[in-house]
């Protein structure tokens, strides 16, 4: 085997046992460190396809920031002891339908799709760095792209109206 | 690579990593001599000549005193809180450069742990990722203190993160690379970054001081309102461990500051010193010797940044913990926006120094807001 791929190999098998523990630990926290160990291997993926870019910038919105605020969030709850009142045969019933509908929603792709092939004598191994990226991103996508970016602006404007203090509002 | 380079390489990364180290070491020493220097005391001054055993003794201290931990605290987690701190902490100097390079027969090797083109992203990623230790230490400790402390670092860095990655932009606008190492190399000679971007670098300066939990943004570790903030439960090497990292991320931001707007290892008459020195030793000996010229003029702005943070640290007064948010928030990020779009337009228009023109009209405004605050009330002394 190549290094790359024993490289791949471990990195594959770190991402899957880690993302399996998000969903089986019973401490939220060590459910939300093993995400961030998630995204961090996730990183690793990119770098190994030659994306620095993207790595880094996975790594710096996904584990340093979101990441960040969930467990802010979480700490803030203090969900230690088990929840009774979270753990109803509805929610049950409801979490089962939504992530079996999401299981089959990826199968249905999975077959459906197909992979895109590429000629290895003419590809190029730059193709991921950030100056083609940006190339790309603000020349043949850059409608998509603009827009992307208003649908964030007005979700960020949402955001700070639904926060805002009412005059009247208890002060915490 | 061949086995030479990677020798040199190896040798030179360790001698890297030690530098960081001793550095962040005897910034500890550096700092108590700096605080007795300004409050006019001596510092330590017991262990060796001018004190300078006192990091040794401190060490041996740290290392042999009870390792505790609270029964009520998440075991594993307290352990992971100080070593993620530590290692995001030593991390982040890989990208920086440290010199141009070192010439060996005929291999060219750069003084720099690993050239990337994203460089100032990886800081910026680790940076972000130093928090982690902070909040897992705080949470795991199963203390109130510490988890106000811990949730205090975590949202001083994220709402700090944000001005200093848009206040950098526009050095990235300028350069046209997200390599340190380019951006170092353009200011060839005296023509630093601070001269165009006077604002970015006040910004990035600030965001530095609050991403490092210094004074005068220590929030997280108030004595006057959390005990000891995030690590109060900590004690022995733990303790230690945090300590330091703060120090090796304050050698860090200064070395990042100093390669970013001053200008890295570029000092003016740089190419007179080239030339003389390759003309007087031959081609690889003075291209060797200019290196570590440039070496230890990097290291003089580093120190003196450091020593700028510690001055700082003992002339200004804590911030309320509103007055921080309202500062990142409603000041600069503003700012810096501003900041980016005036260096656009100076860009498209070819003015090198458009910065300046925000700088020049917020002195004229904050000197006409200052004339026109009402004059406090003279107090009559009371005898």
């Amino acid at each position: 085997m190549k290094p790359t791929e024993i490289l791949f190999y471990a990195l594959t098998a770190i991402t899957l046992l880690s993302a399996s523990f998000v969903v089986t630990a019973r401490n939220p926290i060590h459910s939300v460190l093993a995400l961030i160990m998630t995204f961090f291997c996730l990183s690793g993926h990119y770098i190994l396809l030659n994306a620095q870019f993207l790595a880094a910038v996975n790594i710096i919105v996904y584990a340093g920031a979101i990441m960040v605020l969930f467990l802010f969030v979480i700490m803030f709850l203090n969900l230690k002891t088990d929840d009774e009142e979270s753990k109803t045969t509805m929610t049950k019933l409801a979490a089962v339908v939504v992530g079996g509908v999401l299981l089959v929603v990826m199968v249905a792709v999975l077959r459906v799709g197909t992979m895109a092939t590429y000629n290895p004598s003419s590809y190029s191994a730059k193709v991921g760095l950030v100056e083609n990226l940006g190339i790309v991103l603000y020349k043949d996508y850059l409608l998509p792209f603009e827009l992307a970016s208003i649908l964030l602006l007005v979700a960020m404007v949402g955001a700070v109206m639904l926060g805002r203090r009412e005059p009247g509002d208890r002060h915490y | 690579m061949n086995l030479t380079e990677l020798i040199i390489k190896g040798i030179l990364i360790l001698v890297l990593f030690g530098v960081t180290l001793l550095i962040a070491m005897y910034s500890t020493w550096a700092e108590r001599k700096v605080a007795g220097f300004i409050q006019i005391r001596f510092g330590p001054n017991r262990a060796g000549p001018g004190g300078i055993f006192q990091p040794l003794a401190d060490a041996g201290k740290m290392f042999f005193k009870e390792d505790f931990i609270p029964s009520q605290a998440n075991k594993w987690l307290f352990i992971l809180g100080p070593c993620l701190a530590i290692l995001t902490a030593l991390m982040s100097s890989a990208v920086i450069p440290f010199g141009e390079s070192i010439r060996y027969e005929d291999l060219v090797i750069p003084v720099q742990g690993i050239e990337i083109n994203i460089g100032i992203l990886y800081v910026f990623g680790v940076v972000s990722l130093g928090v982690y230790g902070l909040m897992v230490g705080g949470w795991a400790s199963n203390n109130k203190f510490s988890l106000l402390g811990a949730i205090r670092a975590a949202s001083q860095n994220i709402s700090y993160e944000i001005g200093f990655g848009l206040s950098i932009i526009a050095i990235l606008m300028m350069t046209g690379s997200l390599s340190i190492r380019a951006i170092v190399e353009q200011q060839h000679g005296f023509a630093w970054n601070l001269f165009n971007q006077p604002l970015g670098f006040i910004i990035f300066l600030t965001c530095a001081f609050a991403e490092c939990n210094r004074t005068p943004f220590d929030l997280p570790e108030c004595e006057t309102e959390l005990v000891g903030g995030y690590h109060t439960e900590y004690s022995s090497m733990k303790l230690g461990f945090y300590l330091f990292a703060e120090y090796i991320n304050m050698f860090v931001s200064s070395a990042i500051i100093s390669s970013l707007y001053f200008g890295g290892y570029n000092y003016p008459g740089m190419d007179w010193v080239r030339e003389t020195l390759t003309g007087s030793l031959g081609a690889a000996t003075g291209h060797n010797l200019t290196t570590l010229i440039g070496t230890l003029v990097l290291f003089g702005k580093i120190f003196f940044f450091i020593f700028f943070f510690m001055w700082v640290r003992w002339t200004l007064p804590r911030f309320r913990y509103d007055q921080l948010m309202n500062l990142g928030w409603k000041t600069f990020i503003p700012l810096s926006i501003l900041n980016v779009v005036v260096t656009g337009f100076g860009l498209l228009y070819d003015v090198k120094y458009a910065s300046w023109a925000i700088v020049i009209v917020m002195v004229i405004l904050a000197m006409v807001s200052s004339a026109r605050a009402p004059k406090p009330a003279v107090q009559p002394q009371r005898s």
